[in-house]
């Protein structure tokens, strides 16, 4: 039956061409494109981040090509230095803000930040918030029947509750747990980490071996945000999971994007720093990263975010004092849980 | 002397590519930087929690190793290549799956809680070791295991005859043997050890340098700290190194006529049912939490995304090149001198390697657009000491056995390999050809610095989607990368044991 079809080769060489051909022209087309290059941490512009979702928007209005760069943000930028090819980068955490400031690497954003509806006042001339949420405990309220409401409550539960927590040397949100104890217990703060200890299963590298402790079973409690719950609720349908809230209040975190000083595409840069406080990037945030997002009222956000519940006070260290308190707080942690 | 020229420069090579990077991030960070009390405490920690895991990883090793020479059984070669996997499995889906286990609310805990026993707390050092020992204990087992297979028919039946002790006049000689750089090499391994350690240990009483390095990178970006503990663990990983090749005793079994005969020792009720107890102990230790992560991601293997897929094949192209580069390595290394130099691979930092690759290409070329090759490249660098202490004990003997005959026959350079050493080393080649290709799926290294969105291995893959909540996909995707980095190894396992009965 052979002879009617042609010669394997000759078939896969004629389905090539068209496509050779259309990337050929894709490449030209890309010549003329100019390119918008974002640094993004590695789950920013995964897939199952809002990575995409923004791209697709973005490019969308500014006849442009939005590229990722992912890896680790800070150290990346601070490698390269002036060499850098970002135009803009975004992830940043307020906590560690300081070292990037002071690297000299950005440029203000010249935007009206009222538009913004962080819990927290929000002046900031160069580094502007796109999401935020609070740390917070995360529990199965199948399983766990008194959740603690407040951090004494958690500090006097009895010692066989199961708790997983971050390293505040190698994790960002371990970090801010320190800086959480060191706001609401100051001087105490070890002795805090000392009545905590017990509790405490292991402490992890990163969130997600805590987390998935956590959804295994293997611990009753986990250091997440107060947002963990929306996604179980609004991808899984699923009601078990829930944030303690604090009477004491919760630390803030926030995520925070930056236009590079040294930006060849100055005017693109501007323009998607003017697009991070844009409904539409805005209303992307909550159901891509599962935060709230930074600048969009309440009225606007996904039911299963208008209903979660929030902590009514919300603490915070400015980016000066995070890094004189960091190492006090992480040493305050060490000593206690090395006992 | 060409080959000598051969292996001095392969050996200048592999220590350049290692030791340029350390020197770049050393430079860029101002020079070396002082320890506090706090590295210091992680320094001992590291060294105890290496030597303890080493010594139990290769002790327990004999007398499995022993009874899997010995006898012959139903799915033996199965069993010995999935014992293989725990080695490869990324980090965290190994912890996932341990403490599934052994966890507070794992499989151990749950069948001891009816009877009234108090639960089983695997957190503190005897977890770290625990995980440790579950890491390394295939690979110290197919060590000890190749030097079984090594020894000679002949000598066994000569032993027969002569009515001898295996045990002392051929088992220990060759454990003397193989011992001491089994030990070297596991002891290197566990010097890196970083989230194993800290997610076991039970906090930061479980502190180790490559955290040290992590943290100072991350969060100080105080470079030159992270080259300076950089070097001191790159020193420990040497010195270790040095000292176990120099206590390996040299090779003495003789030649055979690479025949094998069924043992006649060991046919004794004793002698069995202690085989029996071993194999069974190592194959539940080894295979039950294997097991677990395969229950697990079973259900998100259906709905993984195809991104998954993608990164898979170029996880697959990966391990591939990297067996085909660190084989091409470590042929002209099979020296002490050779594995002196590629020590150094396992002992340095994947973190400060990478950092120092990035520092050194960035000025010339974009780093996106190299990372497939510079991860194919570290993979084989840290690849080359494992190979290397395969390949080498076979090679000795073979040169010691045959390398006479080789000459008095004229055979030199090629041929000489060709005729007498490949034959030889087939089983051994196969095994490490295995062991680097998943080994390579499997290795996150260094490619966090260069990878951009489409460059993503499976691993990266695995963790980009538990950093999205997508655990159920996360657990699937590690199925996968489980059963490639299987399949790879026994493909060429398998295939350097054809035709050998083993």
């Amino acid at each position: 039956m052979m002879p009617e079809s042609p010669p394997l080769v000759l078939e896969i060489a004629m389905k090539a061409l068209p496509f050779v051909a259309g990337m050929m022209l894709a490449g030209a087309a890309v010549a003329d494109t100019p390119v918008l290059a974002v640094y993004a941490p590695d789950y920013f512009a995964s897939d199952w981040g809002p990575g995409p979702g923004i791209e697709a928007a973005f490019e969308a209005q500014c006849g442009c090509d939005l590229q990722y760069k992912t890896g680790e943000l800070l150290p990346r930028l601070l490698l390269e230095g002036a060499n850098t090819e970002a135009d803009v980068a975004i992830g940043f955490n307020s906590d560690i803000t300081k070292k990037a400031r002071e690297s000299g690497l950005f440029a203000p954003h010249g935007l009206d930040t009222s538009p913004l509806t962080l819990p927290i006042d929000w002046a900031d001339d160069t580094f502007l918030p796109f999401n935020y949420s609070h740390t917070a405990f995360i529990y199965d309220n199948t399983k766990v029947e008194t959740a603690p409401t407040s951090f004494d409550d958690l500090l006097n539960a009895p010692d066989d509750l199961r708790l997983v927590i971050q390293d505040p040397r190698s994790s960002i949100s371990g970090l801010a747990l320190v800086l959480w104890v060191q706001n609401v217990y100051g001087d105490k703060a070890e002795e805090a980490w000392s009545k905590l200890a017990p509790k405490i299963v292991t402490v992890t590298k990163g969130w997600s071996e805590s987390y998935g402790m956590f959804t295994d079973g293997e611990a009753d409690m986990v250091l997440s945000y107060t947002t963990s719950p929306a996604y179980h609720i609004i991808a899984e349908e699923d009601l078990t999971k829930s944030a303690a809230i604090f009477e004491d209040g919760h630390y803030f975190m926030v995520e925070l994007a930056a236009k590079l000083k040294t930006t060849d595409q100055s005017d693109l840069a501007d323009q998607f720093m003017g697009f991070i406080l844009s409904n539409e990037f805005q209303s992307m945030i909550p159901t891509s990263n599962w935060s709230f997002p930074a600048a969009l009222a309440e009225s606007e956000w996904p039911e299963g975010f208008q209903s979660l519940p929030t902590p009514e006070k919300v603490l915070f260290y400015s980016e000066d004092e995070a890094a004189a308190l960091r190492d006090e707080a992480i040493e305050a942690w060490r000593r206690a849980l090395s006992q | 002397m060409a080959s000598r020229l051969v292996t001095i420069s392969t050996a200048l090579i592999v220590a350049g590519m290692i030791l340029l990077p350390v020197t770049a991030v050393l430079w860029r960070g101002g020079g070396f930087g002082s320890l506090g009390p706090a590295d210091w405490a992680a320094l001992r920690f590291t060294l105890t929690q290496a030597a303890v895991s080493a010594l139990f990883s290769v002790v327990l090793a004999i007398p499995v190793a022993r009874a899997l020479a010995r006898r012959r059984f139903w799915g033996r070669e199965a069993l010995i290549a999935v014992m293989g996997a725990p080695f490869i499995l990324p980090v965290i889906v190994a912890i996932l799956g341990l403490l599934a286990v052994f966890g507070g609310r794992g499989l151990i805990n749950q069948a001891l809680a009816p009877l009234g026993v108090p639960r089983l707390d695997i957190y503190g050092f005897h977890g770290v070791i625990l995980a440790h020992v579950f890491f390394n204990l295939p690979l110290a087992v197919r060590l000890l295991l190749q030097g079984w297979l090594a020894i000679p028919a002949e000598r066994f039946r000569l032993a027969a005859s002569l009515n001898a002790p295996v045990w002392r006049v051929l088992e220990w000689p060759m454990l003397k043997q193989l011992v001491p750089g089994a030990f070297a090499v596991i002891f290197v391994i566990c010097l890196g050890s970083f989230a194993v350690a800290l997610t076991l240990g039970g906090g930061p009483r479980s502190t180790t340098l490559e955290l040290a390095i992590y943290q100072a990178f991350r969060f100080d970006f105080d470079l030159g700290k992270a080259a300076t503990l950089a070097v001191v663990q790159l020193c420990l990983g040497l010195v270790a190194g040095g000292i176990a090749l120099r206590f390996a005793a040299k090779g003495g079994m003789g030649a055979g006529l690479d025949r094998r005969v069924a043992r006649w020792d060991g046919h004794s009720i004793d002698a069995r049912l202690g085989d029996v107890i071993w194999i069974v102990l190592a194959a539940s230790f080894l295979l039950v939490p294997l097991l677990a992560v395969a229950v697990a991601g079973a259900p998100g293997l259906g709905d993984m995304p195809s991104l998954v897929w993608s990164a898979a094949g170029r996880s697959l192209i990966l391990a591939l090149g990297a067996t085909l580069l660190t084989l091409a390595l470590a042929l002209p290394l099979l020296s002490r001198a050779g594995e002196a130099a590629a020590l150094l691979g396992i002992s340095v930092s994947g973190l400060v390697l990478g950092t120092g690759a990035f520092l050194l290409l960035q000025p010339i070329i974009r780093p996106a657009d190299v990372a497939l090759p510079v991860t194919m490249i570290v993979n084989a660098l840290m690849a080359l000491p494992f190979v290397l202490r395969i390949l080498r004990p076979g090679l000795d003997s073979a040169r010691q056995d045959f390398g006479h005959l080789g000459a008095a026959l004229g055979l030199t350079g090629w041929h000489l390999w060709r005729v007498v050493y490949l034959p030889r080393l087939r089983r051994p080649l196969g095994f490490a050809a295995g062991l680097t290709a998943a080994l390579s799926m499997g290795d996150l290294g260094v490619i966090m610095l260069f990878a951009d969105g489409d460059s993503s291995t499976l691993p990266l893959q695995i963790y980009r989607l538990m950093g999205s909540y997508q655990m159920e996909a996360a657990r699937g995707a590690a199925v996968l990368l489980l059963g490639l980095s299987l399949g790879l190894f026994w493909l060429f396992d398998k295939g350097g044991r054809s035709g050998a009965e083993a």
